[in-house]
């Protein structure tokens, strides 16, 4: 279709100035947008208040969604499970792989006690989940990967929390609203988590690569000991994360590490549970700067040369 | 838009006598459809990788390319704010991406006055694969093989995505102007 007459602003002169008008306005929208765009490129926080509000306002229409439907990846993998040997052979291959899951992390389990019990007699206790809830949305159209939690600061979630499913590491709470917060999922290009691997002490860093699979990066160098099907569990080193949760599987070995396929995928996620920080201590003291000291700490003066705080 | 044949009373839209569109409609459905837009992908849980074509960006140029001269140039500003909200992207992408799109439709639109569906479809199918691409970098995700392979499936279904939002937005049309108000 051609565009209308009414663009044409002939020698009206009012028309003139609206067009233009337009044009100027549009102009400046897009430079706002530049500049807006620059402020969260640099501070990303700074707009997060206005967001969560906004996720809030739609929250109880996701927690509808989220309830009835599986979302697209359930109907894909309810599809599949008819065309291989039924839906109960799909059902019964989760139960094996959960089992698979539940014996590996049983074995770093093991592996991790040992090493304490070589180190001091300490006792872990299990931790209790600050709410179970589902997660209702995701940005599924943007490349960053984040999903929203149908719980909010109401419910006692805060920033920094480790979301986990009953499969594993699912993300780390990254903003609270009112009734809902943000999860930064492990495949975000911004996501990094220190793992290890079960079956031996090697120490890596999971980085998501935005396309659904996570980067391992061995930390000392070497000859690289990743083999294919290699799990990896939270170190728990950093603080956010308690040890011995299964992150990853590895899928492809590379020169410096491995590629590795999620463990618990967030699209097939029925529930989520959100876990305190795990050692809040060494959070809050990896974000101070190094020459000021710990809260709670003795000050002590800089002659003595004696280490200020606990390390 | 709708054709004036004084012969007889009924038209697409309804009949003529004594009936006017409503004014609300008028004016609110093509906002709200874009804003619904930008909502209905939030309640995909997706986590792997981006997935969902941008439904909103789809339904404002749906609505540019059909309707020239509905949406005001300056209309990226606003919605795309409103997008923004939802979108994951950081603050100030969609306004940004959104209002050049719009500047950029219009200078196509006064090279190339008269076009089919055709050129329609592809114009939108480039605009919105240079939308995909630029919304990535602006994510601060530097386009490399795998990004490329990542977003590759988004923009093929937004592609094919577009005659059907066209549909819709065809549909929502005829329901912006049907004939509902009683003119006394």
């Amino acid at each position: 279709m051609a565009p209308p007459s009414s663009r044409r602003s002939g020698h009206s002169r009012r028309a003139q100035i609206s067009v233009f008008t337009g044009y100027v306005i549009a102009g400046i929208g897009a430079l706002i947008g530049a500049v807006l765009l620059a402020i969260s490129i640099f501070q990303p926080r700074a707009f997060d208040g206005l967001r969560g509000t906004a996720v809030s306002t739609v929250e109880p229409a996701a927690e509808v969604t989220a309830t009835t439907g599986g979302g697209i990846s359930g109907l894909f993998e309810n599809i599949q499970g008819y065309l291989r040997a039924g839906s109960q052979n799909a059902a019964l291959n989760e139960e094996l792989e959960i089992a698979r899951i539940r014996l590996k992390e049983a074995e770093a389990l093991e592996k991790e006690n040992e090493r304490l019990m070589a180190l001091l007699d300490l006792k872990e206790d299990e931790v209790e989940p600050v709410v179970v809830t589902r997660l209702v949305g995701s940005t599924s159209t943007s490349t960053r990967r984040f999903a929203y939690l149908g719980a909010g600061a109401g419910e006692g979630v805060e920033a920094g929390m480790a979301v986990r499913s009953h499969r594993g590491v699912v993300g780390r709470v990254l903003e609270v609203a009112a009734n809902s917060a943000r999860v930064l999922l492990l495949t975000d290009s911004e996501s990094v988590l220190p793992v290890r691997l079960v079956r031996d002490e090697v120490i890596a860093f999971a980085e998501g690569r935005g396309d659904g699979l996570l980067n391992i990066r061995l930390i000392n160098l070497g000859i690289n000991p990743l083999e294919e099907g290699d799990v990896f569990v939270t170190s728990g080193a950093g603080g956010y994360y308690r040890p011995g949760v299964a992150v990853a599987v590895v899928s492809e070995i590379t020169s410096d590490g491995a590629l590795a396929r999620l463990i618990a995928d967030p699209a097939s996620a029925d529930f989520v549970s959100v876990e305190p920080i795990w050692q809040p201590e060494s959070v809050i003291s990896s974000e101070l700067p190094t020459d000021e000291p710990l809260p709670g700490s003795i000050p002590v003066t800089p002659s003595t040369g004696a280490v200020e705080g606990e390390e | 838009m709708e054709q004036l044949n004084r012969q007889t009373n009924s038209s697409q839209y309804g009949p003529r006598i004594n009936r006017e569109p409503s004014a609300l409609r008028t004016y609110l459905v093509p906002y709200l459809s874009i804003m619904l837009g930008s909502i209905v992908p939030v309640f995909v849980v997706v986590g792997t990788m981006p997935l969902v074509p941008p439904l909103g960006f789809m339904m404002l140029l749906a609505w540019r390319i059909m309707r020239p001269g509905l949406l005001p140039i300056w209309i990226g500003l606003p919605l795309g704010a409103f997008d923004d909200l939802f979108s994951g992207q950081p603050f100030g992408s969609a306004i940004l991406l959104w209002s050049l799109t719009m500047l950029a439709i219009e200078q196509l639109e006064q090279r190339f006055p008269w076009r089919n569906f055709g050129h329609d479809w592809f114009t939108a199918s480039l605009v919105m694969a240079i939308y995909i691409l630029l919304a990535m970098i602006v994510a601060g995700n530097i386009p490399n093989y795998h990004q490329l392979l990542v977003i590759a499936p988004q923009a093929a279904l937004a592609v094919l995505m577009y005659p059907f939002i066209v549909i819709t937005v065809s549909w929502l049309d005829r329901f912006r102007l049907l004939r509902v108000r009683e003119v006394v």
